[in-house]
């Protein structure tokens, strides 16, 4: 079976400074209901990969291959049919309306001289409706909180009817219940046979969604393959700098979890025993 | 909070809006044909222009229909025309630049005008030479910001407004030079007057030129109205949503530019009616520039019409047009400011 996506030796540097590559030498491939999680300390080009994979940013060297397809042959609208990319920005200088957003995404299948038909806006509508935003749909996009931004951003990629959803940390900036929900909504959109490929901050969120993770580090992919063979405290403590303990926690909730160990706090004030969180 | 309102509180949909403020557009259109020096009743202006298909036997003066055919109907197509281009223009911009108090001269083509102007009339003095060197003027003013805002083959929105305003001192620079230089007695007033605005060159075969032109920027806008609400979620986002950027950002700066520099090219320098009507278009239809962008065609259309209507009929000599739409506009604007304080 070819995979949905597969990338093959990526490179990018900026223009103008060729010489210092903000990644390399990545490879991956996503094939349908996988979930793919990419982690990583801050800067260190896990963003600037989404951004050329989705062909967002160009000037990429390597082969990005969407099916059988290389992307650098195909037009933006067609690569945009195939991945759909969630950004992480969520500010808009106008207020749209919730409805006006996702209707956007039909975008690569009109041609430049037509608007949404009817049946665009009904695609629309059932994008809303997979990730539970239907009430929001005559909402301004101005009067929206973080997580219903992330909610109306991912419902706008899904009208695009994409086969692979690339998400820039879908997760940040959201409360606990609202990182839940959107995770959930990830785990969904897998089981229905897209590929997803994830940016994240969290380890921990890697164990919840992802059947596949990897960790970017100063450019490179130094770890790749099951989230327990990826997620362990050697290579956290590798890419952190901090030392991590990677524990089963039991009592309800059954799954791995990652801890600093924070060894050298163990002298902060009093007042940490006497609080009982 | 406003358009929460509107959006619940609307009870017209985008068709009925559009075909209200269509009938105020004729309303108005009648009004600007039958006012002025000359009084002509509404039943003669129709008569007259049936006349022209209809075998109608001639109860007017010829004076009258002079009056009509050569002085009114261009100034009216041409307060039309200038009134719906600056204001589609301006709309356009606010959505390719992200942001609500962009006009449509923030490339410079207005300086660019201006000055293209003024050497025409140190040099040559006639209207014809005016008109030419300020449409040229008013292009290579935002070539130049377009060239200078290269960069990496893009052209990023923040350096198009800082080349803008680089281009544009260096135009008004140049145009008060000229101004200091020419002749106090008869070329100065003329260029400050050119520069003040106004529709009272404007003939008929003006409009023949600068018509079309006008008409193909707004008509290229409004077929890729769509588009441009892509833009103004930002270049990323529209690049992941398959549009080629940087080339609808250049098909709106060129249709802006066209319609731009030949509103100046037959009105002179006319403010404000490209910042404040797409915002009264936003309070009427919402920021969808699928329905602002024809609601702003309308609405600039009428009120470009009412004020020139005002310009030359409230005071025995005519009002330069653009001290009015300053003097209406800026009030208007303070007023929306100020009511629509939670965004736009």
């Amino acid at each position: 079976m070819r995979a949905l996506l597969s990338v093959q030796n990526l490179a990018f540097s900026y223009p103008g400074a060729p010489a210092r590559p903000i990644f390399r030498e990545v490879s991956f491939s996503v094939n349908p209901s996988d979930v793919f999680c990419l982690l990583g300390p801050n800067g260190t080009g896990k963003s600037t990969l989404l951004k050329c994979v989705s062909n967002v940013l160009q000037g990429w060297h390597g082969t990005i291959l969407l099916g059988d397809k290389d992307i650098s042959h195909l037009r933006p609208a067609e690569v945009a049919k195939g991945v759909a990319y969630v950004p992480q920005n969520q500010v808009s200088a106008f207020p749209f309306l919730v409805h006006d957003i996702v209707v956007m995404g039909r975008a690569p299948h009109l041609n430049v001289f037509s608007s949404p038909t009817r049946r665009d806006r009904e695609i629309a509508r059932t994008a809303m409706e997979t990730v539970g935003i239907l009430h929001l749909a005559e909402r301004p996009c101005t009067m929206l909180s973080g997580g219903e931004w992330q909610l109306t951003l991912i419902a706008r990629a899904l009208a695009q009817e994409p086969r692979v959803l690339v998400l820039d940390e879908p997760t940040s900036h959201l409360d606990m219940g609202n990182q839940v929900r959107i995770l959930r909504v990830i785990r969904s959109l897998a089981e229905k046979g897209l590929g997803i490929v994830m940016a994240s901050h969290f380890p921990d969120h890697a164990f919840v969604a992802a059947t596949e993770a990897a960790i970017l580090d100063d450019g490179r992919m130094i770890r790749k393959g099951q989230p327990d063979e990826v997620i362990t405290a050697e290579n956290l403590g590798k890419a952190y700098g901090i030392e991590v303990k990677v524990l089963q926690v039991g009592e309800g909730v059954n799954r791995k979890a990652c801890f600093p160990s924070l060894k050298d706090f163990t002298a902060a004030p009093d007042s940490s025993s006497s609080n009982p969180e | 909070m406003p358009f929460a309102e509107n959006k619940s509180g609307f009870t017209t949909t985008p068709g009925t809006l559009i075909l209200i403020l269509s009938f105020l557009l004729v309303a108005v259109a009648t009004c600007s044909l039958m006012l002025g020096q000359i009084y002509i009743p509404p039943e003669t202006i129709f008569k007259i222009f049936a006349s022209v298909v209809l075998p109608i036997k001639q109860t007017w003066s010829p004076t009258l229909e002079s009056i009509l055919f050569d002085v009114r109907v261009p100034r009216l197509l041409a307060g039309m025309l200038v009134g719906a281009g600056l204001s589609i223009s301006g709309a356009a911009f606010q959505g390719l630049f992200r942001n609500p108090l962009v006009s449509p001269h923030i490339l410079g083509v207005s300086s660019g005008a201006g000055l293209g102007a003024a050497v025409a009339i140190l040099f040559f003095g006639n209207i014809l030479a005016i008109q030419v060197c300020s449409f040229g003027g008013g292009l290579l003013a935002v070539f130049m910001t377009y060239s200078l805002s290269r960069v990496y083959r893009t052209t990023p929105v923040l350096m198009l407004v800082l080349s803008g305003i680089i281009v544009g001192s260096l135009f008004s620079a140049a145009t008060s030079l000229i101004k200091y230089i020419a002749d106090p007695v008869n070329e100065m007033p003329s260029i400050v007057f050119w520069l003040l605005g106004s529709l009272n060159n404007a003939s008929n075969r003006d409009m023949a030129v600068v018509g079309p032109i006008i008409v193909l920027g707004i008509s290229v806008l409004l077929l890729i109205r769509w588009r441009i609400n892509l833009l103004a979620m930002g270049e990323e986002d529209a690049r992941a949503l398959g549009v080629d950027t940087g080339r609808i950002r250049a098909t709106v700066i060129l249709c802006a530019t066209l319609i731009s520099a030949a509103a100046v090219s037959i009105g002179g320098i006319i403010g404000w009616i490209g910042l404040v009507i797409p915002h009264i278009g936003r309070l009427l239809a919402g920021p969808d520039n699928k329905t602002l962008l024809p609601v702003t065609v309308l609405v600039g259309a009428s009120y470009l019409v009412a004020v020139d209507t005002i310009a030359r009929t409230a005071m025995e000599m005519e009002i330069p047009i653009g001290i009015l739409t300053a003097l209406v506009g800026a009030p208007i604007f303070a007023y929306l400011l100020r009511k629509n304080r939670s965004g736009w």
